[in-house]
């Protein structure tokens, strides 16, 4: 097989076993979420009933809405989308497209703006209010994003993230090295940030004055609010994955045979199932950051993410 | 809180969920059979005493928990599926109330929630008051009661979300 079918080969298998395992990824950390509150469960199941829901229901346009409104949903999944099958899930084979760490960045940052824009184009308060938070959240993020993968980067001598993995897999003592710990504990920090995960945004909130990500979701309604749900389960997903993949970097195919592909995916899911109920269990724990004191939080991850890159050029 | 005592506060709490009641049996309300077991509810306050806020809060609280039978609340109409009017219609309301279910999209229902809702109760003839919430909107399904206990609540949404 040529080395781009097997590439178009590897982005499918992403792609479907993230959009199948997104949901199912929310349904965890909800359910873990639950049982700590001593609710009964069945939880996990819910986000694809109400994803399917929504895709049977006719979205409804605010008056005076634009273009936008109707491009943006499509927009941020796509994003997501583009995003899972470059990151390296499944299998770390190297790619045609390179899975460079600029490329995810600017792709995720594709779907950051156009949310951003669907926040201010129905001229809701609230939905301007989020967007504008949202966006000082995402300019404080990508510097921690760019420097923690650059941390990682430099003793691989690439920055593309499948030889990134690969080379962790290969030598796990690169793992617990000083650089790879600081950077891995800056990347949990945006990762939640950007995923508007407490506690930075609180997913569950009612409370229009404490919402971002909700915030900007406020005038969307049916296949459109579809496309934005999954969109952020997606990317949630694929940060996850990929965090897990650089902790714990085994059981990620070396190739793209089928049998290691299998392999890669089950050890993906077992991953990603592992990482959200922690992340379900954390929350639990945890109030949400007054917005004042996230730039501090994040500020925070940026320093971790610069002790990293001097790390590793002192080490190196 | 640390999160050690946290840890053993909800260990030693375990599940205070009561145990699930048999579905009741009854015609499914409306527009149930396209929701597939998930319903989002926009609740309105168009001029309640706020007894039925409080037995609402406690039908979506961890003991009676609605949400493990796919019911959630939200913070749009337009996530909505079903508008869930408290209170008699009070004049200043009632066009908010129409304009929130012209903002759900369709297939959608609406909710009376307590005697007040359902056209009685005890302001009823109040110089401010419309009516009940069948006077200014479509109505699908009732919850009687002054106020509706929990269980009642869960009950009438259990008919709706089929589970």
């Amino acid at each position: 097989m040529s080395a781009v079918g097997a590439q178009v080969v590897v982005a499918v298998v992403q792609v479907v076993v993230l959009v199948l395992a997104a949901p199912v990824v929310v349904g965890v950390t909800r359910e873990v979420r639950a049982r700590a509150e001593g609710r009964a469960g069945g939880r996990v199941g819910q986000p694809w009933r109400d994803l399917v829901k929504w895709w049977r229901k006719r979205p409804l346009q605010a008056t005076g809405t634009s273009v936008v409104s109707r491009i943006a949903p499509v927009l941020l999944l796509s994003s997501s989308l583009v995003v899972v099958a470059l990151v390296p899930l499944v299998t770390a084979a190297p790619t045609v497209v390179p899975a460079d760490l600029l490329v995810v960045v600017s792709v995720l940052l594709v779907g950051t703006v156009a949310i951003a824009l669907l926040g201010l184009d129905a001229g809701s308060a609230f939905g301007g209010m989020g967007s504008s938070r949202h966006m000082m959240i995402a300019a404080l993020v990508e510097p921690t994003v760019l420097m923690a993968v650059y941390a990682l980067s430099v003793p691989v001598g690439s920055s593309s993230l499948s030889a990134i993995v690969d080379a962790r897999r290969d030598d796990p003592a690169s793992i617990a090295s000083p650089a790879g710990v600081l950077a891995v504990v800056a990347l949990v920090v945006v990762v939640l940030a950007e995923t508007g995960r407490l506690p930075v945004d609180n997913p569950s909130t009612h409370l229009e004055l404490t919402m971002v990500h909700e915030a900007m979701l406020l005038e969307a309604s049916g296949r459109d609010l579809a496309s934005l749900e999954l969109g952020g389960w997606l990317r949630l997903s694929a940060l996850l994955g990929l965090v897990g993949n650089l902790v714990l970097p085994w059981g990620v195919a070396g190739g793209t045979g089928p049998g290691e592909l299998a392999l890669g995916a089950v050890a993906l899911l077992a991953k990603l199932g592992l990482l959200a109920a922690v992340l379900g269990a954390a929350e639990v724990g945890v109030a949400k950051l007054r917005l004042f004191r996230v730039p501090e939080l994040l500020a925070g991850s940026f320093v971790l993410a610069f002790l990293a890159v001097t790390a590793s050029a002192l080490v190196a | 809180m640390s999160w050690r005592s946290l840890a053993g506060l909800i260990r030693r709490t375990g599940t205070v969920a009561e145990p699930a009641p048999p579905l009741p049996e009854a015609e499914p309300a409306g527009a149930a059979g396209v929701l597939g077991g998930s319903l989002q509810i926009r609740h309105v306050d168009a001029g309640s005493c706020n007894g039925c806020e409080i037995e609402l809060g406690a039908a979506f609280g961890p003991v009676y928990d609605a949400e493990r039978y796919g019911a959630r609340l939200v913070a749009s109409p337009r996530h909505a599926d079903a508008v869930l009017v408290t209170g008699a219609v009070t004049r200043n309301m009632a066009e908010p109330l129409r304009l929130t279910v012209r903002a759900t999209p369709e297939p959608r229902l609406v909710i009376a929630m307590g005697d007040c809702a359902r056209g009685c109760g005890p302001f009823r003839d109040g110089y401010g008051v419309v009516g009940g919430a069948d006077d200014v909107v479509p109505v699908d399904a009732e919850i009687p009661g002054c106020p509706p206990e929990p269980a009642a609540v869960v009950e009438a949404l259990r008919r709706v979300t089929g589970r």
